[in-house]
């Protein structure tokens, strides 16, 4: 089978093959493969440095990787994507729904006109992801949460395949985040988007998984969150021992503390 | 009054000067609601540095400062935005850099334009402006360059508004980010080259925020902001120029110049907004938050 048609697969929704990214001399990914069911949550795992980021870079087009190659939805509309975070005067002229807007209508050249027919499907995304209420405020203004449901509106407006979020977790209290992980769980049964979230550890993300892919050292382990969260599979992609430990019905990954500390 | 104001309708200078006055008011308010959204009012005031280079050098070649200005601004705003990219974070690096560059070879062509050139106003003419002395034959193609800056700006409205937000963002919705940050960057250099040459590259930097943040304390949206900064402009350099034009009388024959009353009236004119907004309860909530 050619390497086009291999390619080709109408179960995917994104499917990237033998990624390879050096970034000033360092090997960031080497040979990663990744499938995105339509549907299914997958998380980019890895501590900081570990590529995540620029995994998402290469999946959403605008990083080329050296080698390797992703085939993805039409960037335009196909694809949603929610960067970690914005930093945007409080004095900016730009409200929520504006943001919201420009997901529709931002590639566009000219000053915006005619956008009232637009308008019902702005408001529906901002009352799906719970920001109707600061639907006028000014971006600038608002908490990094908030600006966070904005950036989410922004990114499913236009009804994409393919939601790529950075670090959504990152800088939210528990509560919150635990708040963000069943929208984005609401999101995919709902209109059935493939999501691709990132984040340094899977312990809130694990319940909504269906697909993990674990970096460290330029190499990933993708499988199930059975098939990779396990103390072997993440001992050797650590090149380290490594244990898995569950309580209090959350999973945590450790450095096996009985073997480094000797 | 009455007899002030129709001798200052009437006068030639008068007319050319408003009608300059005009484009420029426009043009830099209408860029100034971006620059400042975009927090770029330093790059501006660089630009606008970079552009006396040109202007000042452009009286020992014998041309007009117009295309001195304008000229040293544009090469400038493509460099600045080709070695700002190259780091992410340091822009304002690379601009500082170039910008204290601009204003040593400034003061070096001010001094050669006295010395070899015999141009003894070239100084008061590229740091403050000449509102009132401009060459009535520059008119047109200052309204062509005002227009040329409109037209990027509408034409990549959009791009720069999601740009602003963020870089990948952008990309990801198929804006090429570059390209809208450097046409910015070329439509702020027109600006700000365009109001160098009416109050002066030191004063040109008050003509692009003044109106832009005084019309930002009234609205949150861009389009409204974009036009209300525009009609505040406007009236504040016709008040400028009237005021000018006037002091003439109350001088006995030495009058302010131009460049001040409307930079005054900027001014005041923000001032007299934040009074009025903190007055507020919404202002005060702004002025808070």
């Amino acid at each position: 089978m050619s390497k086009a048609s291999r390619l080709r697969d109408p179960d995917v929704v994104l499917r990237a093959r033998g990624i390879a990214v050096r970034l000033g001399g360092r090997t960031v990914l080497d040979d990663v493969d990744l499938d995105v069911p339509p549907g299914a949550i997958v998380g980019l795992i890895g501590a900081n440095g570990a590529g995540k980021t620029t995994l998402l870079r290469v999946l959403l087009g605008i990083l080329r990787p050296q080698a390797g190659g992703v085939r993805r939805p039409d960037r335009r509309a196909g694809i949603g994507y929610v960067p970690q975070k914005i930093s945007l005067d409080p004095q900016a002229p730009l409200r929520a729904r504006d943001v919201v807007m420009l997901g529709l209508d931002g590639a566009r050249l000219g000053i915006p006109l005619g956008r009232r027919r637009l308008r019902g499907a702005v408001d529906a995304a901002l009352a799906q992801v719970g920001a109707s209420d600061f639907a006028d405020a000014r971006v600038g203004e608002l908490s990094g949460g908030q600006q966070q449901r904005v950036l989410l509106a922004h990114a499913i407006v236009s009804r994409p395949t393919l939601l790529l979020l950075d670090e959504p977790l990152a800088s939210l209290d528990p509560v919150s985040a635990r708040d963000v992980v069943a929208l984005l769980d609401d999101l995919r049964r709902r209109s059935n988007v493939a999501i691709v979230v990132t984040a340094h550890d899977l312990t809130l993300l694990l319940p909504v998984l269906d697909r993990v892919a674990y970096l460290a050292g330029g190499r990933a382990a993708v499988g199930t969150a059975a098939e990779v969260v396990r103390d072997d599979v993440l001992s050797a992609l650590y090149r380290s021992p490594m244990r898995v430990v569950e309580t209090a019905g959350r999973t945590f990954v450790v450095a096996d503390d009985a073997v480094t500390h000797t | 009054m009455s007899a002030v104001l129709s001798a200052f309708f009437a006068s030639p200078t008068v007319q050319t000067a408003l009608a300059v006055g005009t484009v420029v008011a426009v043009v830099s308010s209408v860029v100034g609601v971006f620059t400042i959204t975009r927090g770029q009012s330093f790059a501006g005031h660089a630009l606008a540095d970079l552009g006396a280079v040109g202007g000042s050098g452009a009286f020992l070649l014998g041309v007009s400062q117009l295309w001195g200005f304008v000229l040293a601004g544009v090469i400038s705003a493509v460099a600045m935005e080709a070695i700002g990219t190259r780091r992410l974070e340091g822009r304002d690096v690379a601009t500082g850099i170039v910008f204290g560059a601009g204003m040593g070879l400034t003061a070096l062509f001010l001094t050669l334009d006295t010395l070899i050139g015999g141009s003894s106003n070239a100084a008061i003419s590229v740091l403050f402006g000449s509102l009132f002395s401009l060459d009535s034959a520059l008119v047109p193609v200052i309204v062509a360059l005002g227009v040329v800056t409109l037209a990027i700006m509408t034409a990549i409205w959009r791009w720069v508004a999601l740009e602003t937000l963020d870089r990948d963002l952008a990309a990801a919705r198929g804006v090429p980010p570059r390209t809208a940050s450097t046409l910015f960057l070329v439509a702020l250099a027109l600006a700000v080259q365009l109001s160098s040459l009416s109050i002066g590259a030191i004063l040109s930097t008050a003509l692009l925020i003044g109106p832009a943040a005084t019309a930002l304390l009234f609205t949150r949206r861009l389009s409204t902001a974009a036009a209300l900064a525009a009609v505040i402009a406007v009236v504040e350099v016709w008040l400028g120029c009237l005021v000018a034009f006037a002091s003439f009388d109350w001088f006995g024959g030495s009058s302010w110049p131009v460049s001040f009353t409307i930079v005054a009236a900027v001014f005041l004119g923000y001032v007299g907004a934040r009074t009025v907004t903190a007055l507020r309860p919404f202002g005060h909530r702004m002025a808070v938050g």
